[in-house]
């Protein structure tokens, strides 16, 4: 059973996961999501359990798509939310501002990823768009908090008829700790919708008239909810000159700054940070004479804090970005170091040795790769030896943006999702080459298909090569437009990318099985010859996917071993498949890494066979 | 326990070692054992074979999910490069260190003229007491292949006492956690890693 539907007292849960049981404990009825780490589990639990308990629950084409459908059910009446990763709500953001107007009862759940430990995009902190829509937004710190402040957002969201944003972390999403479980409440199956002009006057009238409706809003949440809220807490309030101001998990590292100095200091955690709690932050830094923020990524607290002071407490040393820094996550011994200096202690003797011998070591860095077999490196192969290294490469999400490290090297831009096409377009525009572009299945039905069509439309000479592996691999296996089930495990049509590529207008389209080498050699060296935009579908099933879908039914996979030697086997340092090695001026595979996909016996017939 | 009564346990791996899944048994039997526990880990991209350190604390209570640099009681690694890596977290005065001592080279086909002996020799000046052990060498004896050096590891750890927690509740942990096919083979290695730790 999963972990979230045990019928037990306290659990251990990751943040992500609690945020699920959390509205199961209030009803959840719908809710959408497009896969994207650190919000991945949100989505993955709710598609394992939701059939079950009677949710209705999907996995949607693209964010934006997901948070519109998230909002129709919570129009009519459901309780509903979508989660999202950061960029991802970047993607929703253009209905999501509106919808605040709107007055629509949506639970939104973004995860930030400082640190960059699973994005390579930017380290944004989503707290901006709190502030740029107006959006009442609840920072958890761990996963009991992310229980509780998932059925306060419900309770919000529809007292005030506004969307609510829940701001998680990586390390609230990916850390395990122990829950407390209340009572499951029963989801409500039907909603109603209510024809009503409110959803669509149009005209700037209406438009100002909701502005006004909104500010008026936030006012009314700071008088009645922030009073008495005890999301926003003083913890040990005592006569000391410093205090601490602390939000998200970087609540816990300044407590456990705290514990290690041994002094008490008073805190003051920021649970529901927007509106922002004007009052209780007043009382605490009133009589203060060093206030440290601490907080990820952004100084967004401290800018708050910077003005209510000035009125308040225009002396108040406020100390932020300053000695902590605004680039990657937060980690407990930067708060220590900056409350030390701020306080004049020294620090602890192993930090200062760690410090001090660590920084000397110079450590080899394991870099990520394809996994052995990956349909993915077989493609770059074949793109390679068809068209050699020198072409202009774009790189996409997923995983094959791993096709920019060695040995292949080949994206010469990495952007965004479905960016790829639109950038190349551009570059083929300017510069009279022809791009090639890699991109995945999921993220060609996320955003690749408008962009596809711009290419006919606009007279491109690209040649887009869509890389369907079968699932959304790179955030854990979900399904997608193209794997023919849905969310819930229900079958449905599996869209064909080749005849989407085809209805698109695109005339050249090919499609190759990316375990046959040299025939898609041949294919993809045509496709580029070709004026004009070219499509190539390259097809092999995630490797990963196929190993697990064999371990199901108890086979094994194969085994390939290099059973005669040759100095060409040098070649295979270009396939980069870490199964391959030479050791000692020899080359064997090792059996324990190998996935058996045979790509490097049909690079190398004579040397290469399967191992009996 | 030292540090006000919370444990503070480093796995070290690369992806697709078990590291997550080993992180997660400890973390749920050391609930078991009535503490309270934070375990951090990653997802996403950087597990595709790169470098995985997780975190597991555990104690009366415990506030950070992540462990201050300095502050190990206790370094797991599974390979020998991502043990050093993981020696951010060692205090010499403090840490014990527990490494499989197999290295696998971190480059892609050829061996790098890296230095496994210097990688052990700079492991051993970081921690308080180092010990080495040959994982998969021993776990060949009793299955097939060689994965489950996070089980052995563990194992190892529990029987050493150098984890403070009892083997009953890893054993109930595993028991709840693992597939079911795969149950029969991580108790035979953990067996074998039980009698290796008796007999060192």
């Amino acid at each position: 059973m999963d972990p979230v539907l045990k019928n037990t007292k306290k659990e251990l849960l990751l943040g992500n996961e609690a945020i699920v049981r959390g509205a199961l404990e209030v009803g959840l009825s719908f809710a959408t999501t497009y896969p994207g780490t650190p919000a991945s589990e949100v989505g993955n639990v709710l598609a394992k359990i939701a059939k079950k308990l009677g949710i209705y629950f999907e996995f949607s084409t693209n964010e934006k798509v997901a948070l519109e459908t998230a909002a129709g059910a919570a129009f009519s009446g459901l309780p509903a939310m979508v989660s999202l990763k950061h960029y991802g709500l970047n993607v929703a953001l253009d209905s999501l501002l509106p919808l605040i107007y709107l007055e629509c009862p949506l639970v939104v759940v973004v995860a930030d990823d400082p640190g960059s430990w699973s994005s390579i995009q930017t380290e944004q902190d989503s707290r901006w768009i709190s502030r740029l829509g107006h959006l009442p937004t609840l920072e958890p710190s761990d996963s009991q908090e992310a229980k509780e402040m998932t059925k306060y957002a419900f309770k919000l969201t529809k007292k005030y008829k506004i969307p609510v944003l829940i701001r998680l972390t990586t390390r609230v999403c990916h850390t395990r700790s122990l829950v407390k479980y209340g009572k499951i409440f029963p989801t409500k199956k039907k909603g109603n919708f209510y024809k009503t002009k409110n959803l669509s006057a149009t005209g700037s009238l209406p438009t100002i008239e909701r502005h006004k409706n909104l500010l008026s809003k936030i006012k009314e949440i700071e008088k009645s909810e922030l009073l008495k809220t005890k999301l926003n807490k003083i913890f040990k309030d005592n006569s000391n000159k410093v205090g601490i101001i602390a939000s998200g998990v970087s609540y816990y590292y300044a407590k456990e700054a705290i514990n290690e100095i041994g002094i008490n200091l008073p805190i003051l955690k920021i649970g529901f940070s927007y509106p922002f709690p004007k009052d209780i932050t007043k009382k605490f830094i009133k009589n203060l004479e060093k206030v440290l923020i601490v907080e990820e990524t952004d100084a967004i607290i401290e800018y708050e804090i910077r003005q209510i002071a000035k009125n308040v407490n225009p002396k108040l040393k406020i100390y932020g970005k300053d000695l902590l820094p605004q680039i990657g996550e937060m980690r407990p011994e930067y708060v220590l170091v900056a409350l030390s200096k701020i306080l004049n202690k020294s620090l602890p003797k192993n930090l200062v040795n760690n410090q001090k011998y660590f920084k000397l070591q110079k450590i080899e860095k394991r870099l990520p790769n394809l996994c052995p077999g990956c349909p993915h490196r077989a493609t770059f192969w074949i793109v390679k030896k068809a068209l050699g290294k020198n072409k202009i490469f774009a790189g996409d999400i997923g995983c094959y943006l791993l096709g920019a490290l060695p040995p292949y090297k080949m994206a010469d831009y990495i952007v965004a999702m479905g960016a790829s096409v639109g950038l190349s377009h551009g570059v083929s525009k300017s510069t009279g080459k022809k791009p090639v572009i890699f991109i995945g299945d999921s993220t060609f039905f996320h955003a690749g298909i408008p962009a596809l069509i711009n290419t006919v439309f606009n007279k491109s000479d690209v040649l887009i090569i869509i890389l369907d592996n079968r699932i959304t691999a790179m955030t854990g296996h979900q399904p997608h437009p193209g794997t023919g089930i849905t969310g819930l495990g229900e079958k449905t049509k599996a869209l064909k990318i080749e005849e989407v590529v085809q209805s698109c207008g695109v005339d050249s389209v090919e499609v190759i099985n990316v375990y046959n080498i040299n025939e898609s050699i041949v294919k993809v060296k045509k496709a580029y010859q070709k004026k004009g935009i070219s499509v190539v579908v390259a097809k092999g099933e995630c490797r990963l996917l196929t190993v697990r879908k064999l371990a199901r039914i108890g086979v094994r996979t194969p085994k390939f071993e290099i059973f005669r030697q040759s100095p060409n086997l040098e070649i295979l340092k270009d396939f980069g498949c870490p199964a391959i090695r030479k050791h000692k001026g020899k080359y064997y595979i090792d059996e324990n890494v190998c996935w058996g996909c045979g790509v490097c016996r049909q690079i190398f017939p004579k040397n290469i066979r399967l191992k009996k | 326990m030292s540090n006000k009564n919370t444990f503070n346990l480093i796995i070290a791996g690369y992806g697709g070692q078990g590291v997550l899944t080993m992180a997660k048994i400890i973390a749920y039997a050391a609930m078991f054992a009535g503490y309270d526990v934070k375990q951090a880990e990653l997802h996403g991209l950087a597990q595709r074979g790169g470098s995985l350190i997780c975190q597991v604390r555990f104690g009366k209570k415990v506030y950070s999910p992540l462990i201050r640099q300095g502050n190990a009681d206790l370094i797991i690694g599974l390979e020998i490069l991502e043990t050093l890596h993981a020696c951010y977290y060692a205090d010499k005065n403090k840490t014990i260190i527990l490494a499989n001592s197999e290295f696998y080279n971190p480059y892609l086909f050829e061996q790098k003229g890296i230095d496994s002996q210097k990688i052990i020799k700079d492991i051993k000046s970081f921690g308080l007491k180092t010990e080495l052990i040959s994982a998969s060498k021993i776990i060949k004896k009793v299955i097939k292949d060689t994965a489950m050096i996070n089980t052995f590891m563990t194992s190892y750890a529990v029987e050493k006492k150098l984890l403070p927690i009892r083997e009953k509740f890893i054993l109930q942990a595993m028991k709840e956690k693992f597939r079911k096919i795969f149950w029969e083979d991580n108790l035979k290695v953990f067996q074998i890693a039980k009698l290796t730790a008796k007999n060192k």
